[in-house]
């Protein structure tokens, strides 16, 4: 059996205004909103601009690269989560916003592996035919 | 306009039992807290026009009572619900909207009898951009800013341990308490019982219950003729700041219960110096922590080594600075980590301020209170209420 069809973690359903994110990352592509009048990026999308309500927006494939900000080690599993415990972190994008994602670390993450302001770099989990999960790793040259 | 002395609290009551109630439904526990507050406040039913709900919404709840109340408010935006309904019921009270407030919670937390979960559709927000990716449940989410607090200002697990220590001591007065015959433990075991979630452990999590609870409110002028010892709202506030946790501008402040706490202290006319008792909405163990520090009864950063500061009775005890004999009174119900914790406690949070007000809290009564302040989160730290109440 194939890992897509034996995924039982929570899909997203993309609306309008959040498809060009999702198509992006089915092409392992990290695209982010950004306002053509302001200038700046934002995360989640939204129809218009969070920052100065503006509905012209430009999508943009982002570096992939940012930090931990917070982070826990869940112990629980939950679907599609079996492999305990896994980090959920919040992300700072390099280009300034902010994603809920994982941080995955090889042989499994501890207190001390983990670490806020760690530099990390996007990969994506094809978890469906349609969906694409993007989450993190430790960038190289960290330990 | 302020709604400041214009209304008063003059029914509080629970439903009969908390803890596991298989033999109610989530409707039920709404019809029992309802019968008992006002009972407690000597008023019938058919005196009740206004209906504030978020659990079951206040069309669905009047149904159930039979009644057809003129003003209604079915505000949900998490535990703190109840305490924006204090909030809106003096409002519409002093504005005449209506005369009798009734504000109901009932939450079948454990048995889940007619529940649905609040976690949205995969289309919503949170669907696409947070479930994804393995939050489950509230220990996954209230957890996020914890660390974060740590790393910038030097707070420790064992700091953070001492919450659900001191708030067992209360329990330990209050025979209603689930936790009542359960028996203390430190900080040190906090840290020692199973990991949920990193950095909480078992310990830090509050208790998953059934119950309910209900309160009425009438004119400060009718509730002098009412019965029971009358609680004034004295200011209250409430704000929201986000939905999901990790679109939190500053995970070490919570702007919803910054800005919550400054209209009620304003509203109120007093400060943190001057409340005698307090009632923090504790989730988790760190989440009184960070209304500390945002209604300023601490300084930023300063509410572990505040918490951390106890001292040895004669006997040997330890007193916490927020526990029975401390210095600052807290969660004196045994709060959500061990007295009752339904999913939306707020209701809880509120009887133990109408209590302690009434002094009808028994071996865990404050001596002297006369102003108390309950406050609450909704959802992780994304909406917020204060409410100041007192009984002078």
């Amino acid at each position: 059996m194939s890992k897509r069809s034996a995924y039982k973690g929570a899909l997203p359903r993309p609306t309008p205004e959040t498809l060009p994110f999702w198509r992006g990352a089915k092409q392992h592509r990290l695209m982010l909103p950004w306002c053509e009048d302001c200038g700046e990026a934002h995360f989640y999308p939204r129809s218009l601009c969070p920052h100065c309500l503006s509905s012209r927006l430009d999508w943009r494939e982002a570096s992939g690269r940012g930090t931990v900000h917070t982070f826990v080690i869940n112990h629980k599993a939950a679907p599609g989560f079996e492999t305990i415990p896994y980090v959920i972190a919040v992300i700072d994008l390099d280009e300034g916003p902010r994603m809920l994602s994982n941080v995955v670390v090889e042989g499994g993450p501890t207190p001390d592996n983990v670490r806020i302001d760690m530099p990390v770099t996007v990969f994506f989990d094809d978890v469906s035919d349609e969906i694409s999960l993007p989450r993190f790793r430790p960038a190289k040259g960290v330990s | 306009m302020t709604i400041s002395r214009k209304a008063a609290i003059v029914g509080a009551a629970e439903t009969d039992g908390i803890g596991k109630l298989p033999g109610l439904s989530r409707m039920a526990l709404h019809a029992e807290a309802a019968k008992n507050a006002l009972a407690d406040a000597g008023l019938a039913l058919a005196d009740v026009d206004g209906v504030f709900s978020a659990v079951a919404g206040p069309n669905e709840l009047s149904e159930y009572l039979g009644i057809t109340p003129r003003f209604v408010d079915g505000t949900s935006v998490g535990g703190c619900s109840y305490m924006l309904f204090v909030r809106h019921a003096a409002m519409a009270i002093a504005a005449g909207y209506c005369d009798v407030a009734l504000i109901v919670h009932g939450e079948s937390g454990r048995s889940w009898i007619d529940m649905e979960a609040a976690t949205g559709t995969p289309a919503s927000p949170a669907g696409q951009f947070e479930a994804p990716f393995g939050t489950a449940g509230a220990p996954t989410t209230y957890s996020l800013p914890v660390l974060r607090h740590f790393h910038e200002f030097g707070t420790t697990k064992l700091q953070m341990s001492h919450v659900p220590a001191a708030t067992r001591e209360w329990a330990l007065l209050n025979p209603r308490a689930i936790m009542h015959g359960a028996g203390s433990f430190t900080p040190e075991q906090v840290e020692h019982s199973p990991v949920v979630c990193y950095p909480f452990n078992k310990l830090d999590c509050c208790l998953v219950a059934d119950g309910g609870g209900a309160l009425v409110m009438v004119s400060a002028e009718r509730a002098r003729d009412l019965r029971k010892k009358a609680v004034y709202v004295l200011g209250a506030g409430e704000a929201t700041a986000h939905r999901q946790i990790a679109m939190m501008r500053d995970f070490t402040t919570a702007d919803a219960s910054v800005l919550s706490g400054r209209q009620a202290f304003a509203e109120a006319g007093v400060a943190p110096s001057d409340i005698d008792h307090l009632m923090l909405y504790d989730a988790f163990s760190f989440t009184p922590m960070m209304f500390l520090e945002d209604l300023g009864f601490v300084g930023r950063g300063e509410s572990g080594p505040f918490l951390a500061d106890t001292r040895k009775d004669q006997d040997g005890r330890i007193v916490y600075r927020t526990g029975p004999g401390g210095d600052l009174p807290v969660n004196t119900n045994g709060g959500g980590l061990s007295y009752c914790h339904t999913g939306r406690y707020g209701m809880f949070a509120l009887i133990e301020s109408v209590i302690q007000l009434r002094g009808e809290a028994g071996a865990r009564q404050v001596p002297g209170v006369e102003i108390s302040l309950a406050h609450g989160p909704g959802r992780q730290f994304a909406a917020a209420a204060t409410v100041i109440l007192t009984n002078a």
